[in-house]
């Protein structure tokens, strides 16, 4: 029981339920849609670029608590950041999700990411956590693909 | 009203689900801590010991290939091998043993009729019809047919209960309908479908029906003769016998007049490199190495199921569907997806605004296992505006403690996610 805790953190529940940056940016940069057919979770990201920096970031979208709580803590985690910033969260919190419970994973960098680190006890979930991710992924390397993470 | 699904019997003697649990060496386990409780049976269902042991002792004395040597062994094998197909005969009332073929499942059965049935008979501006309960192992193949020969999918619509549409059904048969492929029973609400009215509508217009009874042979009587079907597919897996073992039952006439599926060994007369002349029925679709120990197993399935009846387990899955619906509708919140008057014990449900992945993953660390996500069936989650449901399930070995773990499960989702 103690591990449903760590998976539904207080942090991820509130920005589940009031999730930050959910709107539409009306003319943004770029704009992909990221979905997971297994469970039909959809969601649109926009970004809006100054530059190699991410002005403002939104989404819109329907998931899970752990996939659209994940969308809004990214957003406020990647708003005014460089592309290679925002890359090395990227990379930082994947290596975060997808490490085995038991390792010892450094996450000073992370911040209030950290706080999916309880993922890595349901494996099966991590592709929920990291679904808004991979969109974003795609959007500032500007396939402007859909991304699906099947 | 098929009989098979007569709702309104009760078993004559005090069903001992106590005693059929101990048949199950699976389901005495902890998962996360906590007694499992098994509830993803349409998926896949526990296999009884009788099974296991039987298959186990296949590979350790008897095991050999079929249809091929001289040697005792192979006979033994041979011999239990088509004992195998004479009690699916026997438990889905066949007319004639070759008239079962045996395959890797219901998807590859569906499969193996679009193949070849569908290929051989379908022309452009033919049409085919199915329904919008149908898994998609309903669908594709039947799509890949239409695209190839031009011809149309017609899809028979569902009301808000998950009730078929009868009169939409037989407005679209015409003469240009070449099949009827229907579910006997919906893997995502449990809807029981009035097989027996639509194979009567699609007879009286000369057109075969397909049944998918992958969710009907574990949980009730099947009678091919009495239902008069044309095909019929089904998995061994989900009917307590080993996965990779499935049945087509075609009527002799529709199989002798169908192409080969797969070309191999033991499905020919004669080879030469001018022509080839095929075997005869079932052998003509057996192609290969066929899954001896999947049949041996399933013929040991077979026999477990009759042991304790498909009455009584019809009978008892009914009280356990009622139960479980009562409890269930008393909680703030649930949503059922498919409520027919006509079910088989299948809860598809919501809760509140809780996505069915979050209300599984709690429901897991309680050691309950639900099914969560589409059911293969996207186009009637489409239909009800949903992406996926939370699904529960029974078989014979579920008790009424078990709903009652599963209610207690959904107040502790509303606590952590409500």
């Amino acid at each position: 029981m103690s591990d449903l805790s760590d998976l539904y953190e207080e942090l991820i529940r509130d920005h589940s339920k009031k999730p930050r940056n959910y709107r539409v940016i009306e003319h943004p940069t770029r704009e992909v849609e990221g979905y997971n057919p297994l469970c039909g979770d959809r969601y649109t990201v926009y970004v809006t670029m100054n530059g190699d920096r991410i002005e403002d970031i939104a989404f819109q979208g329907e998931g899970c608590a752990i996939s659209k709580s994940s969308a809004s803590l990214m957003t406020q985690a990647l708003k005014g950041k460089t592309i290679a910033e925002a890359e090395k969260l990227f990379h930082a919190f994947h290596d975060l999700i997808t490490s085995t419970p038991d390792k010892d994973v450094n996450t000073d960098d992370l911040g209030k990411l950290a706080v999916f680190s309880g993922v890595r006890k349901f494996p099966v979930r991590a592709k929920c956590a990291t679904l808004a991710w991979h969109t974003l992924h795609s959007a500032i390397e500007g396939k402007g693909e859909p991304v699906s993470t099947e | 009203m098929p009989a098979s699904f007569d709702t309104t019997r009760t078993a004559a003697v005090a069903f001992d689900v106590d005693r059929i649990r101990e048949d199950f060496p699976a389901l005495h386990q902890r998962v996360n801590g906590a007694p499992l409780v098994y509830l993803d049976n349409a998926a896949t269902s526990q296999k009884p010991r009788a099974v296991i042991d039987r298959m186990a002792a296949y590979y350790a004395t008897e095991n050999s290939n079929v249809h091929r040597g001289v040697h005792t062994l192979s006979q033994r094998a041979t011999d239990a091998y088509e004992a195998g197909r004479e009690l699916v005969q026997g438990f889905i009332n066949a007319q004639h043993a070759h008239e079962i073929i045996f395959t890797r499942g219901t998807t590859e059965s569906i499969n193996l009729v679009a193949a070849t049935f569908g290929r051989s008979r379908v022309r452009a501006g033919d049409n085919i019809v199915i329904s919008t309960l149908e898994h998609h192992s309903n669908i594709v193949p039947w799509q890949f047919v239409c695209e190839e020969r031009g011809a149309a999918l017609r899809v028979v619509p569902v009301s808000d209960a998950g009730v078929l549409d009868f009169e939409a059904y037989t407005r679209l048969l015409d003469e240009r309908t070449k099949i009827v492929a229907i579910s006997h029973v919906s893997n995502a609400l449990g809807t029981i479908n009035p097989v027996h009215a639509m194979i009567e509508a699609a007879h009286r217009r000369g057109i075969p029906v397909l049944l998918d009874s992958a969710q009907a042979a574990p949980h009730a009587e099947l009678d091919v003769q009495e239902l008069d079907v044309d095909f019929c597919a089904f998995s061994g897996h989900k009917m307590m016998g080993p996965t990779g073992i499935g049945v087509l039952y075609g009527k002799e006439a529709l199989l002798d007049a169908m192409p080969p599926y797969q070309g191999g060994g033991d499905m020919i007369d004669s080879v030469s490199f001018s022509k080839t002349t095929y075997n005869t029925l079932p052998h003509k679709f057996e192609a290969g190495t066929p899954h001896i120990a999947g049949v041996i197993g399933l013929g040991a399935a077979i026999a477990y199921l009759e042991t304790i009846g498909m009455d009584a387990i019809a009978a008892y899955e009914h009280e356990l569907l009622t139960y479980a619906t009562e409890r269930l509708a008393d909680i703030d919140g649930i949503r059922f997806v498919g409520t027919a008057p006509e079910k088989a014990a299948v809860v598809s449900f919501l809760i509140g605004a809780i996505h069915p992945y979050d209300t599984g993953s709690v429901l897991d660390r309680l050691g309950i296992a639900v099914r969560t996500g589409h059911h293969c069936t996207q186009p009637l989650m489409d239909r009800f505006r949903v992406a996926a449901t939370a699904r529960a399930a029974f078989a014979f070995y579920n008790t009424r403690e078990e709903i009652n773990a599963l209610v207690r499960g959904i107040y502790k989702v509303k606590e952590i996610l409500g």
